[in-house]
C-alpha cells in the first residue's frame, strides 16, 4: 500500500472510535494527540516565556539604577547578587539565557509547537498528524530540552554568558569568561536536543500538510495560517541542520581540540594551541540559521494575524495569493540574506554588497503584507474581540520595527548602528514583540479548542492588551535613541565613564515601562489559568470563523471529528459575501460561509 | 469567655459574608454564552482606544525628540561619515512618512470601521492593481536607498594604497586597546601572539626590521585630515573597535587582520565648540555636579566635571569588563601630532631598555 493510500484509509476511517481506552499517562502525558501536545508546548512555552521575561525585568532593573542595591537580585541570583549588586558576569548571563529563551523556546517551539499542532489537523481536515509518536517524541526532546537549559542557570560558574549568538572564542573558552565552562557545555546540548526536535516536528508538519488534506482541500483553500506553518517548517528544515553542524564544530573545538573556529590566541597568561580556524565561519554558519529564525518566529504570527483579521474584520483577507506569494518569497529570501549580520566582521566587503541587495528586497513582500492588512480591515466591519485588538498591535509594532530594518540592512547605515541599541530595538520591535502578539493573539483566538469551548475574560483581555501596547512602544521606541547616541550593547552599565551620562533618564524611563509591561502580563496568567477552569463556555463557533476547526465539538476527542471528516467545498475566508442580486447574504443573516458548505444556488462563483 | 465570644463573632461574620456573596451570585443574571465575545459598545470603546492610542504613540516619538535629541551623536566627526550621515536622514525621511501614514491608516480604520449591528462589511478580495501599487512604490524607494548605500559602501571599505594613509594598528585584548604606529617606514612590524614577551605585548617579531620604528601606545591620536589606515588585531577573542564619532567599526579577529580607513575632519578641540557637544557636555555637567552634590554629603570625594574626547569603544561582548574597555582619540593638527609622536619611544627602544 502506497503511503498516499494509506494516509487516504487514516482519513476515510469512519467508524474511528474516539472511546478507546486511554489511561491518564497516555491522555495528559505521553500523548499523540496533537490537540495535547499542542497544549504541552503552549504550557512549556509559557513557563520558559515567564523565566524569559523575568530575567529582563531583572537587567533592566540594572540598567536603569546601576548605583543601586536591590534585594531583589540576591532573592533571584544568589551569590551572583550578594549585597543587591550584580555581578557583571550575571548580567551578561541574563542577557544571554534571555535572548535564547525567548527566542528558541518561546517563539520558536512555543508557537511553532502550540498553533502548527493545534491547526493543522483542524484545519486541514485531517484525524492527526501524519505521525502522532514523532510528534510526542518531538514534545519530549524540547521538553528534555527546556529541561536542560533551566538546569544550565544553577551550574556553579554560571550559566552561558557569550551573548545568544555564541560567538567563538568567547563560548569556546572557559578563560575568557566563567560562563563558557559548564553554563556553555549544557547550553549547546540542549540546543543540539532542540534542534532535533525542532526538525521532528517540521518533518511531521509538512508531511501532514500535504498528504493529510480533506477532501475538497486544495492548496490554495488553506487558510493563511496553515501556509504559514508550512512555509515556517520548510524554513526550519533547511536551516536548523546547519546551526546543529555550528554547534557540532563548537563542542568539538571546546573538548577535543580540533581548531575550527580558533587561531592565535593568548589568554590568561599562556598561548592556545589553536591554529587556522575562524571565528567569522562560526558567525556564516550560525547566522544561516539566525536569520532564517526569525522568519521562523515571525511567519506563524503572520499567519495568525492574517487569519484573525479576516475572522473580526468580517471580510476575507486581502490579496490571498499575494498573501501566500509574500510568505514564500520572504521564506526565500529570509535563506540568502545572513550576511547582513557581519557587515562589521572583517569578511569581504564585496559580500556586504550582495547582502545588503538582498536584505533590502524583503522589504518588498513585507510591505506588501502590511498594506495587505490595512486593506483587509479598510470597509470591515471589525468586531473588536481581544485576539482581534492583538493583531492590530501586531501590524503596528511589526511597521514599526520593520522600517528601521531599512536602516540596520543597508550596510553604509549598519557601520555606526551595528551593535549598539538601536538593533536591540529593532530587532525587539519587528520580531520580538511583534511575534509574541502573534503568540498570544492566537491564545485568546484559539483559547476555546483548546479548552472545550471556555473562553477566556474579555475585560481582562482588554486591560492586558492595552498595557503591554503601551510599555511595548514605551520601552522600544526610546531605546533608538540609546542606540542613535551611540551605546553599545550588552553593557553592564553605561555609566562607568561619562559620555552616557545622559542617557540615565532614557533608561530609566524604559525600565518604568517594562515594570508596566511586566506587571500587565499577570493579568494576563490569572485570566489563562482561571479561564481554563472556570470561563464561560461559548457558542460551537464564537469569532464566527469559517474554517473547519469550529465545526469540531467543545468536548475534544481523539480524531477531532466524532463521524466522518467533513468536506471543504470553498476557500476559508468567504466573509460577507452576497448573494446575486446583492440583497442578502449567501445565506441570509449569516455574514460568513463556512468552508464545509457547498457552492449556493443564488452565490456567485469566485473561483476558490 | 471572651475569646468564646471574639471566636463566635468571627464565625458568623464569615457565615454572613458566605450567605451574603451567595445572594449576590444568585442575583446575578445568569451568565450568557456571549459574554465573552465582543459587542456593539465594546466595538465602540476599543475604536476610541485605538484613536487614543495613534496619539499617543505620536505623542511618544515627539516627546523622544524633545527630550532625548541632545543626547544624540554630534555630525561625523570624518569625511565619509558626513555622506553615511546624510544617506540616514534620507532613510529617516522615508521611515517617518511611511510610519506615520500606515499607522494613521492602521488605527483609523480601526476606529471608522469598528463593528456594529446590521453593518455589511464590503466583500473585498482582490484588486491587482493596487497589489502592483504598493509592489512598485517600496521597489522604486529601495532602489533609491540601496543605490545610494552600496556606492558609499564600496566608497568606505575600498582602501586606496595611492592615499599613503597613516598606518595605525589598534590592538584588542581582554579588556583594553593598544595603538601602534608604523613609524618612519609607514610599515608595520609582522606580528603574532606566538611572539609576545615581558614588555613586547603585542607580538611584535623583534627580528623584523619594519617593526624596529613602530610606537606603541595607549591613546590613539591623528592629524586633521588625514586619511588614516586601521589594522586591527585582537589577542584573545572578538572585540569590535567602534568610533561611534567617525561613523566607524569593524570587529577585532583573533587570527586575522581586519581594516577600517577614514579621514577624520574635525579636531577634538573644534568638536568641543560645536553647540551640540556643548550642551551635551553641560547636560552631563549637571548631573555629575548633582552626583558629587551627594557624594559630598556623604563624606566623599566629588566627581571632576566632564569634558568632551572622542572615544574608541569595544562593541562585541568580549566578558566581564566588556562594558568599560575604551580608548581616548584625540584629533589634532598635523603640527601637534607630529610633535606628540615623536615624544613617544619606538618599540626598538623600549625592547632595548
Amino acid at each position: 500500500m502506497s503511503a498516499k493510500e494509506h494516509v487516504q484509509t487514516i482519513n476515510d476511517y469512519q467508524e474511528y472510535d474516539p472511546r478507546h481506552k486511554e489511561t491518564f499517562v497516555t491522555k495528559y502525558i505521553f500523548s499523540v494527540d496533537h490537540k495535547t501536545i499542542s497544549k504541552q508546548y503552549m504550557i512549556t512555552g509559557l513557563v520558559m516565556g515567564v523565566i524569559g521575561i523575568l530575567m529582563s525585568l531583572l537587567f533592566r532593573l540594572q540598567l536603569a539604577w546601576p548605583d543601586h542595591q536591590f534585594t531583589i537580585y540576591e532573592v533571584f541570583l544568589g551569590k551572583w547578587g550578594a549585597d543587591g549588586i550584580m555581578d557583571p558576569n550575571m548580567y551578561l548571563a541574563l542577557v544571554t539565557m534571555h535572548g535564547t529563551i525567548m527566542v528558541f523556546f518561546v517563539l520558536t517551539a512555543g508557537l511553532t509547537g502550540t498553533f502548527s499542532n493545534l491547526l493543522i489537523p483542524l484545519q486541514i481536515g485531517a484525524r492527526d498528524m501524519a505521525s502522532g509518536f514523532l510528534n510526542m517524541v518531538s514534545y519530549w526532546l524540547f521538553f528534555i530540552s527546556s529541561l536542560l537549559m533551566v538546569i544550565s542557570l544553577f551550574v556553579e560558574t554560571g550559566p552561558a554568558s557569550a551573548g545568544w549568538t555564541i560567538y567563538p572564542p568567547l563560548s569556546a573558552l572557559p578563560q575568557a569568561i566563567p560562563g563558557s565552562g559548564a553554563g556553555m557545555t549544557i547550553w549547546l546540548i540542549a540546543l543540539v536536543i532542540f534542534i532535533a526536535s525542532s526538525l521532528l516536528g517540521s518533518l511531521n508538519f509538512i508531511v501532514t500538510i500535504l498528504n493529510l488534506r480533506t477532501k475538497g482541500m486544495s492548496m490554495t483553500r488553506m487558510p493563511l495560517t496553515v501556509w504559514s506553518f508550512l512555509v515556517t517548517a520548510i524554513v526550519g528544515l533547511v536551516s536548523f541542520p546547519v546551526l546543529f553542524s555550528a554547534g557540532l564544530m563548537l563542542i568539538m573545538d571546546r573538548s577535543f581540540g580540533t581548531s575550527f573556529f580558533l587561531s592565535d590566541i593568548y589568554i590568561a597568561g599562556e598561548v592556545l594551541h589553536h591554529q587556522g580556524g575562524s571565528p567569522v565561519l562560526f558567525e556564516h554558519l550560525f547566522w544561516f540559521l539566525g536569520h532564517p529564525e526569525v522568519y521562523i518566529v515571525i511567519l506563524p504570527a503572520m499567519g495568525i494575524v492574517s487569519e484573525i483579521l479576516a475572522t473580526n474584520s468580517r471580510k476575507p483577507i486581502f490579496g490571498y495569493r499575494a498573501m501566500v506569494a509574500s510568505l514564500l518569497a520572504i521564506a526565500f529570501l529570509s535563506t540568502i540574506v545572513w550576511g547582513h549580520h557581519m557587515f562589521v566582521s572583517g569578511m569581504n566587503p564585496f559580500l556586504g554588497s550582495v547582502f545588503t541587495f538582498t536584505t533590502l528586497l524583503i522589504a518588498i513582500p513585507s510591505a506588501v503584507k502590511a498594506f495587505n492588512w490595512i486593506t483587509t480591515i479598510w470597509r470591515g466591519n471589525l468586531q473588536m474581540n481581544v485576539a482581534m485588538l492583538w493583531g492590530i498591535g501586531f501590524v503596528s509594532t511589526f511597521i514599526t520595527g520593520g522600517l528601521t530594518g531599512l536602516i540596520v540592512g543597508n550596510s553604509a547605515l549598519d557601520i555606526n548602528v551595528h551593535d549598539t541599541y538601536f538593533v536591540v530595538a529593532h530587532f525587539h520591535l519587528v520580531m520580538g514583540v511583534s511575534a509574541a502578539y502573534g503568540f498570544i493573539a492566537g491564545i485568546y483566538h484559539w483559547f476555546p479548542k483548546m479548552f472545550s469551548g471556555r473562553l477566556m475574560n474579555k475585560k481582562l483581555g482588554y486591560i492586558h492588551f492595552w498595557i503591554t501596547a503601551i510599555g511595548a512602544y514605551g520601552i522600544f521606541f526610546p531605546m533608538h535613541f540609546v542606540g542613535l547616541a551611540g551605546l553599545p550593547r550588552r553593557y553592564y552599565t553605561n555609566s562607568n565613564f561619562p559620555y552616557f551620562d545622559d542617557l540615565h533618564d532614557i533608561n530609566v524611563v524604559m525600565t518604568i515601562f517594562a515594570i508596566i509591561a511586566i506587571g500587565g502580563q499577570l493579568v494576563f496568567v490569572y485570566n489563562f489559568l482561571h479561564s481554563m477552569f472556570y470561563g464561560k463556555v461559548g457558542p460551537k463557533n464564537p469569532w464566527n470563523g469559517t474554517t473547519l476547526e469550529w465545526t469540531t465539538e467543545h468536548k475534544a476527542i481523539h480524531g477531532n471529528w466524532d463521524g466522518p471528516i467533513p468536506h471543504v467545498y470553498r476557500w476559508a475566508y468567504d466573509y460577507s459575501k452576497m448573494n446575486k442580486e446583492g440583497t442578502d447574504y449567501v445565506i441570509p443573516g449569516q455574514d460568513f460561509i463556512p468552508q464545509h458548505i457547498p457552492l449556493q444556488e443564488n452565490e456567485e462563483d469566485s473561483g476558490h | 469567655m471572651t475569646a468564646f465570644l471574639v471566636i463566635l463573632v468571627i464565625l458568623l461574620l464569615g457565615v454572613s459574608i458566605w450567605q451574603m456573596s451567595r445572594i449576590f451570585q444568585l442575583a446575578r443574571k445568569k451568565p450568557s454564552a456571549y459574554d465573552e465575545i465582543a459587542s456593539d459598545d465594546d466595538n465602540n470603546t476599543q475604536g476610541y482606544l485605538m484613536i487614543g492610542f495613534l496619539i499617543f504613540i505620536y505623542l511618544l516619538v515627539i516627546a523622544s525628540f524633545y527630550f532625548w535629541w541632545g543626547t544624540l551623536l554630534p555630525e561625523a566627526a570624518s569625511e565619509h561619515g558626513s555622506r553615511i550621515d546624510n544617506l540616514m536622514l534620507i532613510t529617516m525621511i522615508v521611515i517617518f512618512t511611511a510610519g506615520i501614514i500606515t499607522q494613521a491608516l492602521l488605527h483609523y480604520f480601526a476606529f471608522y470601521y469598528r463593528g456594529k449591528k446590521g453593518k455589511i462589511a464590503t466583500h473585498y478580495a482582490d484588486n491587482d492593481r493596487l497589489e502592483f501599487i504598493w509592489t512598485i512604490i517600496p521597489v522604486i524607494t529601495l532602489s533609491g536607498l540601496i543605490i545610494y548605500g552600496l556606492f558609499t559602501w564600496t566608497d568606505v571599505m575600498n582602501i586606496n594604497q595611492d592615499d599613503d594613509p597613516l598606518v595605525i594598528e589598534i590592538y584588542a585584548y581582554q579588556f583594553g586597546w593598544k595603538a601602534r604606529y608604523a613609524g618612519e617606514d609607514n610599515t608595520l612590524g609582522e606580528a603574532n601572539v606566538r611572539l609576545i614577551e615581558g614588555i613586547n605585548a603585542l607580538g611584535v617579531d623583534p627580528a623584523d626590521p619594519n617593526g624596529f620604528d613602530d610606537k606603541v601606545v595607549s591613546e590613539v591620536h591623528l592629524p586633521v585630515d588625514r586619511k588614516v589606515l586601521f589594522k586591527i588585531r585582537s589577542q584573545d577573542v572578538l572585540h569590535s573597535v567602534y568610533m561611534p564619532h567617525f561613523r566607524a567599526q569593524m570587529n577585532s579577529v583573533p587570527g586575522m587582520i581586519t581594516q577600517f580607513a577614514f579621514t577624520p575632519t574635525i579636531t577634538t578641540e573644534e568638536m568641543r565648540q560645536t553647540d551640540h557637544i556643548i550642551k551635551k557636555v553641560d547636560n552631563i555637567n549637571d548631573i555629575r555636579a548633582k552626583e558629587s552634590q551627594a557624594l559630598q554629603a556623604k563624606g566623599e570625594e566629588p566627581l571632576e566635571p566632564y569634558e568632551f574626547d572622542y572615544l574608541l569603544l569595544c562593541n562585541k561582548i568580549c566578558g566581564i569588563s566588556h562594558f568599560n574597555m575604551q580608548m581616548k582619540i584625540v584629533v589634532e593638527t598635523e603640527e601637534e601630532f607630529s610633535s606628540w609622536l615623536a615624544e613617544q619611544p619606538t618599540l626598538k627602544e623600549q625592547l632595548n631598555n
